[in-house]
């Protein structure tokens, strides 16, 4: 009371006691501060955060399927190219023995064509020789009745003889000439 | 907003400062010593919302998964609470909380902060209606999330009745009530308060302290020069008050909301 008259009218404050006007003022600021940061902002920044986390695990996640399929892969062309090796490898295999199987035939088929071929051979030769022999044979036959009758100078009037006779000197000229 | 300059210019300076330097006359009406509802407190304190509303809005218009440095700055501010106060004390149900430790942690910071910005100069928390309302909403908070995490009796009973000896229950009870249920929210209040008071009635006694010498004096001149100096360096002081006091206040909150979400006493 003191104060108030001595100031003037100005009233003195004890700063413990809190100015009513100013709770109101600071309640209402601080609501609307609360009501907009905890409405429009923090909510976002948690979404946000969660969306990192998100896009963090999925991009690990990702990479590890990725991974996984590459191995995969790798794994799949392993088997893959192991697989062409043996194949490659019978396919060679199979390659020589065809070769020396068809090399083996077409020996065995020379072989046979030639033998073939001498056996003919043989067999014309043996023919014609026969031929050749039997017309010889005639020939001389006719050749040697004819020098023999030109130096016995007597036709033999009996065939039956004749044959006889010449059939003996040719059997005995082959037998000489055999011998 | 010019009252203390005013003074300053009519070398009117009174010293010692008093608890008046602490009221001072309104804005709307001009001049008026006992209207209190446009002062310059009251205008920090809807200044402080608004810087903190468009800085939040303008920073998280459009947040990307990859964040601009606007973007990453108010992440961290709310990243820093809520990591190191929410989810430190409280495990995974901090995250609930966050959003509003966050808040509070940032408006207790910034009204703080103005005690030590030019042409500011005073945080409004040097006024106890503003501390007190945060108190007033952490004492509600923890106790409602008591109750509705425990029930009503058995949350009481979990606060009131420490697990000892039958006989010295009597003892234990009231004062179990008495720092729970009375003492907190003062505590909580007449902290913030009571720092930030002192630390505009340091400066403004090292200030005030250089005028008045000057004038009594002109070869108290390098005393006054080292009372300015001295303010220059308790406006440290004072700004790791200001972080500190903000820190306190939000882990207190979490603390206390901790102890209500807690199944054990």
């Amino acid at each position: 009371m003191y104060f108030l008259a001595a100031e003037g009218g100005e009233s003195t404050h004890n700063p413990i006691i809190p100015i009513w006007q100013e709770i109101v003022v600071g309640s209402v600021a601080f609501a609307v501060l609360c009501f907009v940061l905890m409405k429009f902002v923090f909510p976002r920044m948690e979404q946000t955060f969660q969306a990192r986390v998100d896009a963090i695990e999925g991009g690990i996640k990702r990479a590890e399927a990725a991974q996984a399929e590459a191995n995969q892969l790798l794994e799949q062309y392993r088997a893959q190219l192991a697989e062409a090796r043996t194949d490659a490898a019978k396919i060679r295999d199979d390659a020589r023995a065809d070769a020396e199987g068809i090399r083996q035939d077409i020996l065995g088929k020379a072989r046979e064509e030639s033998d073939r071929i001498i056996a003919a051979g043989k067999e014309q030769l043996a023919a014609e020789r026969a031929t050749i022999v039997r017309e010889l044979r005639t020939e001389v036959g006719t050749i040697a009745v004819d020098l023999a009758s030109k130096i016995v100078g007597e036709s033999l009037a009996d065939e039956a003889r004749r044959k006889g006779t010449v059939d003996r000197f040719l059997s005995n000229l082959e037998s000489t000439g055999a011998r | 907003m010019f009252g203390q300059a005013n003074v300053l210019a009519a070398g009117q300076a009174a010293f010692p400062p008093s608890v008046e330097d602490f009221y001072l006359p309104s804005i709307l009406p001009w001049g008026a010593h006992d209207s209190y509802w446009f002062t310059k407190i009251t205008a920090m304190v809807w200044v402080a919302a608004g810087i903190l509303i468009i800085f939040f809005l303008a920073t998280y218009r459009k947040p990307q998964l990859v964040p601009t440095k606007k973007q990453w700055l108010a992440e961290s501010i709310y990243g820093f609470v809520r990591n190191n106060i929410a989810v430190d004390m409280l495990g995974h149900r901090g995250v609930r909380f966050a959003p509003y430790f966050t808040t509070l942690f940032c408006f207790v910071l910034l009204t703080n902060f103005f005690a030590i910005v030019p042409l500011f100069q005073i945080s409004p928390n040097s006024h106890i209606a503003f501390p007190a309302i945060l108190a007033v909403i952490s004492y509600v908070l923890f106790n409602y999330i008591g109750i509705r995490q425990h029930g009503f009796v058995k949350y009481f009973k979990n606060s009131l009745v420490p697990p000892a000896p039958w006989f010295i229950l009597p003892l234990l009870i009231p004062i179990e009530l008495f720092s729970t249920f009375i003492v907190r929210p003062f505590s909580l209040a007449v902290r913030l308060f009571a720092n930030m008071f002192a630390g505009h009635m340091l400066l403004l006694v090292f200030t005030l302290g250089g005028f008045a010498m000057i004038s009594a004096n002109a070869w108290l001149a390098p005393v006054s020069v080292l009372s300015w100096v001295m303010t220059i360096a308790l406006t440290f002081l004072e700004f790791l008050v200001i972080c500190l006091q903000a820190y306190v206040f939000t882990v207190l909150t979490a603390s206390y909301v901790q102890g209500a979400l807690a199944d054990e006493h």
